[in-house]
């Protein structure tokens, strides 16, 4: 009968990469049931305690766009060369750059609540940031039926377009996702990180073209072409509107670098972890 | 015992921490670069023990330092010391939770935990939610705890509340909770007990203890504990740490404890008006002045104690009181000084020299200590009470429930 031995060293499991790779995918298999569990474990708690319940999953990105349809409406802002209703065009931008936010924002946060768990307890840790992202995926969808309202009440009519919608979740899920990953180290052991997030997406919803379509001349034409987010909320935007694809070789190439990028953060997790543990306290 | 018995195996293993926090986070920082960076040398970690000390960055200390021992199933493991000796952060290394910075782990078959009892618990949901919440976590799949889940819930004593959230549920409910979950579900090869034998009230701590004596009959047990009394009964061997070394390996547990309490400093205090004070104190130990700072006299022994007090006023009569402490001074034995008549004796002003008779010293093993009162006859004012007097410490093969140890001779009467 052979059972399993562990062998624990001061070595970089880096030094045994075949070992490292074998490890990681076990273990995010293994971890399925629990992302799952610790999923409706934060929802059911999260929206047990509230009275508008699942309302609260799309207010804060309605509230960012109402300022913007407000200051356009009463002519203090002058945004031209849309296609589409601006109110429409305001609000599926937003809903669409809060999943970036999300994505950007749940690894930080999915650590930073299971500290008392990870200082205590070994178990696959990659159910945590897995469980954080099904929170992500959760709240988008409850974002996508608003969309989709949206939509219906401003008569936005979507093309052929449309098939390329889920691979721009996925690019906007996975460049968030990657950002917030390449945070994370530093991020769980020095409390800026998180608040420096915040600051920083709201700015960063304001260098992209969230609430204004994408230029192509001036500072906003450069941000707009070196901008990594800006393709991803233009793509994922025109895939909705029916409009003409602006910066479809962009976002490709985003969303693979992207999605690399969230793998090598996944094994940068792995190594840094008990690092992790060790200095953070809980 | 063939070698495949042998589940735990931990060869010189050190770890350092830092003493200031923001220190730590920095050197956390430079530990993650390091560590992600895949053509960092090992060089620093390959260096001989004897280099050791030199790699210690400015604010760190080794709180684990050169520990090595291997453990075979059914043996069970007492880690004992003072608080800071480093025992915690020994489990957590071989519970994989944090890497040492040198040495070898090697950790055959399943490990299992009770350790923090309901991980993964959200006060929101119910106790049965958070079962399989915890149970999750703990690496079991639904269809296991769902087979489990009636013993679980009977084990836990909590009733109807299982259905309730876990906000609404005492402290004790809570851990009873925690505590019936990791022991139904973990079937460990090798187990950590850390601090956590007695929760609940008497009834359930024995179920627990009884719970934990099946899991750790079949597997290699590791027991980190302040209380000397489990570690005696459930422990077949001992490991002393302080300041991260390990003081005494000890394969028969009561010298680890002797050990452990021979580390303990009891201050003396002294309290009351002053009238009276104490010149001198010896015990006798069978017939012999015991010496030394803490002598150590065998179980039941015979003893007594010579006493030189003086009371100031010359008009004033006293009273004695005796007490025997134990190390968390608490009173054990009372000993109210009596004439032969019975009556509380006399001690008049001026010098006088007293001789206690302690009987028969049948106190469990462990660390004791006098506390000597002098009161007013008349009025019983404390005129002197000192603490920490004559530190002793009772040596036994055994250590026992219960503070004090008669064996008894019994007779079988065949009817």
């Amino acid at each position: 009968m052979s059972i399993p031995v562990t062998v624990y060293t001061p070595e970089s499991p880096l030094k045994h990469p075949a070992r490292l790779l074998r490890d990681l995918f076990g273990d995010l298999l293994a971890s399925r049931e629990l992302a799952w569990r610790l999923f409706v474990r934060d929802l059911s708690a999260q929206y047990r305690q509230t009275w508008l319940g699942y309302v609260w999953a799309f207010l804060p990105p309605l509230a960012a766009s109402a300022t913007f349809i407000f200051l356009q409406s009463q002519g203090i802002m002058k945004i031209t060369g849309i296609t589409i209703p601006y109110a429409a065009f305001a609000m599926m931008g937003t809903l669409l750059w809060q999943v970036f936010v999300d994505a950007m924002q749940s690894p930080i946060t999915a650590v930073q609540a299971a500290k008392p768990m990870l200082a205590k307890i070994n178990f696959p840790r990659e159910a945590i940031l897995m469980a954080g992202l099904y929170m992500v995926v959760f709240n988008f969808l409850i974002r996508l039926v608003l969309l989709v309202v949206v939509m219906a009440v401003w008569r936005v009519e979507p093309d052929a377009g449309l098939l390329l919608f889920p691979m721009a979740m996925i690019g906007l899920l996975a460049g968030g996702f990657a950002v917030g990953m390449a945070l994370l180290p530093v991020g769980t052991l020095y409390g800026d990180v998180g608040r420096g997030i915040t600051i920083v997406s709201g700015f960063w919803m304001l260098l992209t073209p969230v609430v204004y379509p994408a230029r192509t001349t001036g500072l906003a034409g450069w941000l707009a072409t070196w901008n990594p987010a800006s393709p991803l909320i233009t793509t994922a935007r025109e895939t909705l509107s029916g409009a003409a694809f602006t910066h479809l070789p962009a976002f490709f190439g985003i969303t693979v670098a992207a999605l690399l990028l969230c793998f090598l953060g996944l094994l940068a997790f792995r190594l840094v972890i008990p690092i992790l543990i060790e200095r953070m306290g809980g | 015992m063939s070698d495949s018995e042998i589940l735990v195996r931990v060869g010189n293993v050190s770890k350092k921490f830092c003493r200031s926090l923001k220190k730590s986070l920095w050197y956390g920082v430079q530990d993650m670069a390091r560590e992600v960076n895949p053509f960092a040398g090992n060089a620093e970690k390959l260096k001989s023990i004897s280099a050791f000390e030199d790699s210690l960055r400015p604010g760190e200390f080794w709180a684990v330092n050169d520990v090595s021992f291997e453990l075979r199933r059914g043996e069970c493991l007492g880690l004992i010391g003072r608080n800071g000796a480093g025992k915690t952060t020994l489990l957590k290394m071989l519970n994989g939770l944090i890497k040492p910075d040198h040495g070898r782990i090697e950790m055959r078959g399943r490990v299992g935990a009770l350790i923090a009892l309901g991980a993964g618990f959200n006060p929101i949901l119910t106790g049965r939610e958070n079962i399989y919440v915890n149970g999750s976590v703990l690496g079991l799949t639904k269809r296991e705890i769902d087979a489990k889940i009636g013993e679980i819930i009977d084990f836990a004593e909590i009733g109807e509340f299982i259905d309730s959230p876990v906000q609404s549920y005492s402290s004790g409910m809570n851990v009873r909770l925690g505590f019936a979950v990791a022991v139904i579900l973990i079937e460990p090869d090798v187990l950590f007990l850390d601090e956590v034998l007695a929760v609940g009230d008497i009834g359930f701590t024995i179920k627990c203890l009884n719970a934990v004596r099946r899991m750790a009959a079949r597997s290699a047990v590791i027991f980190v504990s302040h209380n000397m009394q489990f570690v005696s009964s459930f422990c077949s061997r001992v490991i002393v740490m302080e300041k991260g070394k390990t003081l005494l390996d000890a394969s028969n547990p009561a010298d680890g404890i002797d050990r452990y309490y021979s580390m303990i400093n009891l201050d003396r205090q002294v309290s009351g008006t002053g009238e009276a004070e104490m010149l001198h104190a010896s015990l006798v130990v069978n017939g012999v002045e015991a010496d030394g700072a803490e002598p150590q006299i065998p179980q039941g022994a015979q003893a007594h104690v010579l006493l030189t007090l003086r009371i100031a006023d010359p008009q004033k009569r006293a009273h004695l009181d005796v007490y025997i402490h134990d190390e968390a001074m608490t009173a054990i034995v009372c000993l109210p000084v009596q004439d032969e008549a019975g009556e509380p004796l006399r001690i008049g002003g001026g010098q006088a020299r007293v001789t206690v008779p302690l009987g028969s010293l049948e106190l469990n093993a462990g660390k004791y200590s006098f506390v000597i009162a002098v009161r007013d006859a008349t009025n019983s004012l404390s005129l002197c009470r000192l603490q920490g007097v004559l530190p002793f410490r009772i040596f036994a093969s055994h250590s026992h429930w219960g503070k004090i140890v008669r064996p008894s001779r019994a007779q079988i009467k065949c009817p």
